[in-house]
């Protein structure tokens, strides 16, 4: 293996990390996306990079193709045939409202009540037939589907996870009428109960499996022209890659896998700098993603909403968008307090300082008038707005209405209250969970992210900040970076007492099978195969579940209950010796490694400074909480590893602007990452 | 008082609202009654050292306890002598501040440096806490005491220690009470999470500071709704709401809801409205007072909640009406009921005066269905609940929401997947009940129909909800929506309840059937300014028949071709 190609493409531009191992060269590129169609911009890249096809070994590509498919509602036309009596279950959902008050707000269902058609069949809750499967419905059903214009198919039966006989019959006739690559089987997607909630994941899949496909065909072709002759890998939500060629089988596990290689990248550099327990921390524009590694491994969640009446219930890293990003915009509110956020200023017309019109205070409006971001840079855009301009709207705004004195206050302010709201919202989602922030690194990436990240971890009591080499291209890092992965969930539902061992250690076995047969197929280059079990567990009557790792060959009933007391125990300080365990679901995921990339080609060989003082290009004034200082600018990319310096400091690199605060101590690694000691 | 900057104000006010958040969390994760786990029926909060008023409480709990937490607090601190740091009351009494007895209210003295500081609180849902009925909605109860377990304010933590004596008195009186304890031990564990959280914010910013923000918060919350009030043109406005029955008398409850609006005042008056009645339609002051919070709240979602916030807000004691019981008076459906038609006359009144920024009325009732049985196959006894949702009214931009949650709660309904597997039961059908949208510009959305076939052992079917006799109502033209409606299938023999959408004890068995269908939400302006298009969109979909589109809406659509024909459809539109 001597070549690979990283390729993220997201909502402005399409990134692109290129290493040659064998060389210990490493490009990067960065061009815009292309909306209408990402493969232009995928192959603009490559050319940019100076990438050449033939000589490529792998190329692993995320794409946003579905997430976005999905949240505009540019999907394909999905048909249902489900369990009769059933049909409006996925536009009824579990009778939610979008927002705890206020009584309006509305969804639209995947697939629309003219295309979905019930057959007479129905199996109860222990697999039983109670209702033999109607042949002659489901002809009936997928004529009226062709008839309708429908160019993918759900089939979607009550307890199905439970038995799927009547789901497999029904695929067969589907396919003796119609042969459709785009069929999904509720039971083969999620072997889980909860109708809503799995019937909505297939329809989600159904909906973009012809998006995906059309794109994955156009890109392959494309590849093709250019010479490269590989396979292509594509990231999934999960944070593992999947081959091509079976990506479209399983649409849906490619939803959000941007910000899911942002916490692969996150875990595999933090791991390389000795840091285990890290809180991922990646804010751009309009928002910002939090996620959570725990002794190495990022934590994945097997359900959520990415949006209003969305759930998607496959295996997929714990990713929390928080509304807060460098274009959330300040007001002061009827009570005459300081809002930062939700809403955002977005790109256009953009914060005041982008020169499009905006005429509103953003946070990237307040840090640029503390001197934390380069006020030369407002020289840089199309319609200059002086500094003057800003410091005033900044206090005519905001300032003015709360009786500050200044606009340097009014931004302080800005941040302040920012900081406090991000760092709310990242110990609600990560270390409210019984852990303690005391032992965890904040790895911050994202734009914006290394502007505030001193600051929060200040807030939680985070000790070390990681700042990785190349935090505007960390989602395209990732993608080298990933492993092949698939996940596995079967429901077992009976009181740990009652539960057949052997049972579990089948269930665990044919997981592992099917992930090892899988990975064989799709012929991708593997160092060595990694299986982690987890297992769900409730006390009897819970309907929330509790999910920790186990060793599969060390698995009993006894060992089982006491890391589920345990686990409950740190996590909710509660003890309940009176009430039975029950063992829910299992979980495996099969991680074929792929070689190790080395991140040290990420530090770029040139321009390298010998001793760190020669790495100051100048100073400014910058403000902290104890006033304004003289503050030394460095550039990152004249840093060497294991150059140390004190702060404060700013250090502006291409991608993004770290500060750092007065006595913090900074440190250059081996890799290339700055390590910030609070 | 020192002068807070605005600032740390800010700061103070989300990290009270975390501390809350937490507690929300911890409750909600770590519970057994699915009544709070799935259906969030909880809610947790910090409370005056003096008064009980209300400091914060989290975003995630149930609306209907907004308001009523404050005042069952209140009555905590009334009676409460030799407090210590880990006592902890449990509260259930419905005079003393509370809902009905199912709403289990743990109230704890927040100590900071061995000094009172706050009250910290929650409330939950309990399954059962005793009574005629499994669940506790009991359709015809005259007097609390058929309701069930109701407790006083006792110590059941001392010093952080479980007294296993009241525990021992609360568990021999109800049913399932083998989970219970992990209902309690989560409940206090929620508590233990705030005192933990605020603890850590008073030590960061100092205890003046906290008090005194505090102190200005409510301040500010106040300012906040009255720029909100100021800009409802002055007027009186009336609006009602009837409640089908009380479950005894068959005859319909009146709310009269007279608003005066004057200045960035809001003066509330139900004197007009029905007496006492005997049945558990009857609500108590806390939480008819918290039904008006709630519906406020939903018509200005951003105003955040304090003390302060309500201050604007006059509500006259309606003595001498069913909405100020006393005891022994039965209350068992004002939480999940009542409340939701006072809410629904807030609505219709103030329609009138901003219609923009209102909507028609939704679905509003909690469709609580209970089924209490034995199932042969395991040997055991069950109490089965199945809430439902109803459709949300059309507003001035979109059509209202299928299958919306009650207007005072939060919850979601448990899968059917789920309940097959816990219940000797099994669904035959869970669908659209179509039609039922209210006619408008802008329509209602659907309620929904679901029919359950009990499939081994004996069982008993209890149900209170609404809107079984008026339909929510429709607004500026817009029609109302859909009826609730429920049958009990007998051994082949329909079964309608007198009340329609209330009755208790419900004998069913192995074969039997139960229906229900739940309401659909009001329709919003003249259904005759609908765009035709979207008729024939919600016709399509089958949401209406091509002859109801006709009456309705005055839409004309081509049988065969399944298009709107324009031409007679002005004309009709024009004639009717």
């Amino acid at each position: 293996m001597t070549q690979i190609v990283g390729i993220d493409v997201g909502g402005t531009f399409t990134d692109l990390v290129f290493v040659d191992t064998n060389a210990g060269s490493v490009e990067i590129a960065k061009v815009p996306s292309t909306i209408a169609n990402q493969a232009f911009g995928v192959m603009k890249a490559l050319e940019s990079a100076g990438a050449s096809l033939t000589k490529l070994h792998s190329i692993i590509h995320g794409t946003t193709v579905t997430t976005n498919a999905l949240l505009e509602r540019k999907i394909s036309r999905v048909g249902l045939i489900t369990t009769k009596g059933f049909r409006d279950v996925l536009e009824l959902g579990r009778r939610t409202r979008p927002k705890p008050y206020g009584m309006t707000g509305i969804f639209e269902c995947i697939i629309p009540r003219e295309l979905r058609f019930e057959v007479v069949e129905r199996i109860d809750s222990d697999g039983k037939i109670v209702e033999s499967l109607n042949e002659e419905d489901v002809k009936i059903a997928v004529r009226k589907l062709k008839d309708a214009g429908a160019e993918a198919i759900v089939i979607h039966f009550l307890h199905s996870y439970k038995n799927d006989l009547h789901e497999i019959k029904t695929e067969k006739i589907v396919r003796e009428i119609w042969s459709n690559d785009f069929i999904t089987r509720g039971s083969d997607l999620v072997a889980e109960f909860r109708e809503y909630e799995r019937g909505t994941t297939a329809a989600i899949n159904a909906a973009i499996q012809p998006v995906l496909s059309r794109y994955i065909d156009l890109l392959q072709e494309k590849l093709k022209e250019g010479g490269y002759t590989k396979d292509l890998l594509v990231m999934q939500g999960n944070g593992g890659t999947v081959s091509s060629s079976i990506v479209v089988e399983d649409a849906v596990k490619t939803v959000m896998s941007g910000p899911a290689s942002g916490v692969m990248a996150a875990s595999y550099t933090s791991m390389h700098s000795g840091y285990k327990n890290v809180v991922t921390y990646d804010m751009g524009g309009t928002s910002c993603d939090v996620g959570l590694i725990v002794d190495g491994i990022p934590q994945v969640t097997p359900e959520l909403e990415i949006e209003y009446a969305m759930p998607i219930h496959v295996p997929m890293v714990d990713v929390h968008t928080i509304g807060a990003g460098g274009g959330s915009l300040a007001s002061v509110n009827d009570a005459d307090l300081l809002q930062v956020g939700p809403e955002s200023a977005g790109a256009e017309p953009g914060p005041i300082c982008y020169g499009r019109g905006g005429e509103k205070p953003t946070i990237t409006d307040a840090n640029l008038v503390l001197g934390r971001l380069d006020q030369k840079t407002l020289l840089s855009v199309d319609n200059p707005v002086s500094i003057e301009i800003l410091r005033d709207l900044l206090f005519k705004e905001v300032g003015s209405k709360l009786g500050l004195e200044n606009a340097e206050e009014t931004a302080a302010a800005i941040l302040k209250i920012a900081n406090t709201n991000m760092a709310g919202a990242l110990r609600l989602v990560s270390l409210s969970r019984g852990h303690d922030p005391r032992d965890f690194a904040l790895f911050s990436f994202g734009g914006a992210g290394p502007l505030h990240a001193i600051a929060l971890a200040k807030e939680l009591g985070i000790p070390k900040v990681l700042i990785p080499m190349r935090p505007g291209i960390t989602n395209a890092v990732g993608c080298v970076v990933a492993d092949v992965r698939h996940d596995y969930v079967n429901s077992i539902n009976t009181p740990l007492a009652q539960t057949d061992m052997d049972q579990v250690n089948k269930i665990f076995s044919s997981q592992i099978a099917l992930g090892k047969k899988i990975i064989e197929s799709e012929d991708v280059e593997i160092e060595d195969l990694l299986i982690i079990h987890d297992v769900d567990m409730q006390f009897q009557g819970q309907t929330h579940i509790l999910n920790f790792p186990v060793r599969q060959n060390k698995l009993t009933r006894e060992s089982l209950q006491v890391a589920f007391e345990k686990s409950y125990l740190d996590r909710f300080g509660v003890e309940l010796p009176e009430i039975r365990a029950v063992l829910v679901n299992l979980h495996t995921a099969i991680i074929g490694r792929r070689k190790e990339v080395p991140l040290t080609a990420l530090i770029s060989k040139k321009y390298k400074r010998k001793k760190i003082e020669d790495c100051q290009i100048g100073t400014r004034q910058v403000w902290f909480e104890t006033g304004w200082e003289k503050t030394p600018i460095y550039k990152r990319e004249f840093f060497r590893p294991n150059f140390k310096f004190k702060g404060p400091a700013i250090v502006e690199q291409l991608d993004t602007t770290i500060v750092v605060e007065p006595g913090n101590n900074v440190e250059v690694d081996s890799t290339g990452n700055l390590i910030i000691s609070i | 008082m020192t002068i807070i900057d605005p600032i740390t104000l800010t700061v103070i006010q989300s990290g009270l609202q975390q501390v809350c958040n937490e507690m929300d969390l911890a409750f909600v994760r770590s519970a057994f009654s699915p009544v709070i786990s799935e259906a969030l029926d909880r809610s947790d909060g910090i409370y005056d050292i003096e008064n009980g008023e209300l400091i914060s409480q989290g975003e995630l709990g149930l609306p209907v306890f907004v308001g009523t937490m404050q005042f069952g607090t209140k009555c905590v601190i009334d009676r409460a002598k030799n407090l210590k740091p880990g006592d902890v009351f449990i509260v259930n009494d419905p005079y003393l501040g509370g809902t009905h007895l199912m709403d289990v209210r743990f109230v704890k003295p927040f100590f900071y440096k061995g000094k009172l500081f706050a009250w910290l609180a929650n409330t939950g849902h309990w399954p059962d806490t005793g009574g005629a009925v499994p669940g506790g909605f009991s359709a015809n109860a005259t007097e609390v005491e058929q309701e069930g377990l109701r407790l006083p304010p006792v110590k059941l933590y001392k010093e952080g220690v479980l007294d296993e004596e009241i525990l021992s008195i609360v568990l021999s009186n109800i049913r399932i009470a083998d989970q219970r304890i992990g209902d309690i031990k989560a409940q206090a564990a929620a508590l233990s999470v705030g005192e933990k959280r605020f603890t850590q914010l008073i030590d960061r910013y100092g205890e003046e500071i906290v008090k005194n923000s505090i102190k200005e918060l409510k301040i500010r919350a106040a300012k906040q709704m009255r720029a909100r009030i100021k800009e409802i043109p002055d007027g009186i406005y009336h609006g009602e709401g009837i409640v089908d029955s009380d479950g005894v008398v068959n005859e319909p409850l009146r709310i009269d809801m007279k608003i005066r609006k004057l200045d960035t005042e809001l003066y509330f008056d139900m004197s007009g409205s029905s007496p006492p009645c005997l049945g558990p339609m009857n609500s108590v002051i806390a939480t008819t007072k918290s039904s008006i919070y709630l519906a406020i709240k939903h018509i200005f979602p951003e105003v955040p909640l304090n003390a302060g916030t309500f201050q604007p807000l006059h509500i006259e004691d309606p003595e001498e009406t069913f909405l100020y019981a006393k005891y022994p008076r039965p209350v068992s459906g004002c939480a999940a009921e009542v409340s939701q038609r006072i809410a629904e006359s807030v609505f219709s009144a103030l329609v009138k005066a901003i219609p923009n920024q209102l909507f028609a009325a939704p679905a509003g009732t909690s469709g609580n269905l209970c089924l209490g049985g034995f199932d042969p196959k395991y040997n055991r006894n069950y109490v089965m609940y199945v809430i439902s949702g109803g459709g949300y009214g059309g507003n001035p931009n979109e059509d209202g929401l299928s299958n919306g949650c009650s207007t005072i709660g939060i919850s979601k309904t448990t899968p059917v997947e789920v309940m097959e597997q816990f219940y000797p039961v099994l669904f035959e059908e869970y669908s659209l009940h179509e039609g039922s949208g209210g006619a408008g510009k802008k329509r209602g959305g659907f309620g929904v129909n679901y029919k359950i076939k009990i499939i081994r052992g004996n069982a008993k079917v209890s149900m209170v909800m609404d809107h079984g006799r008026f339909g929510p109502q429709g607004v500026l033209k817009g029609k109302d929506g859909g009826l609730n409606f429920v049958k009990v299938v007998q051994s082949g023999e329909s079964y309608i309840p007198p009340h329609f959408s209330k009755d208790q004890n419900i004998l069913v068995q192995e074969g039997d059937t139960i229906h229900v269908s739940t309401p659909g939400g009001g329709g919003y302006e003249d259904p005759f300014l609908r765009t035709p298009e979207l008729v024939l969109l919600d016709v399509l979909r089958g949401y209406y028949s091509i002859q109801r589109v006709k009456e309705l809406f005055g839409v004309v659509i081509n049988h065969q071709e399944l298009t709107v024909n324009l031409e007679e459809t002005i004309k009709y539109r024009k004639r009717n």
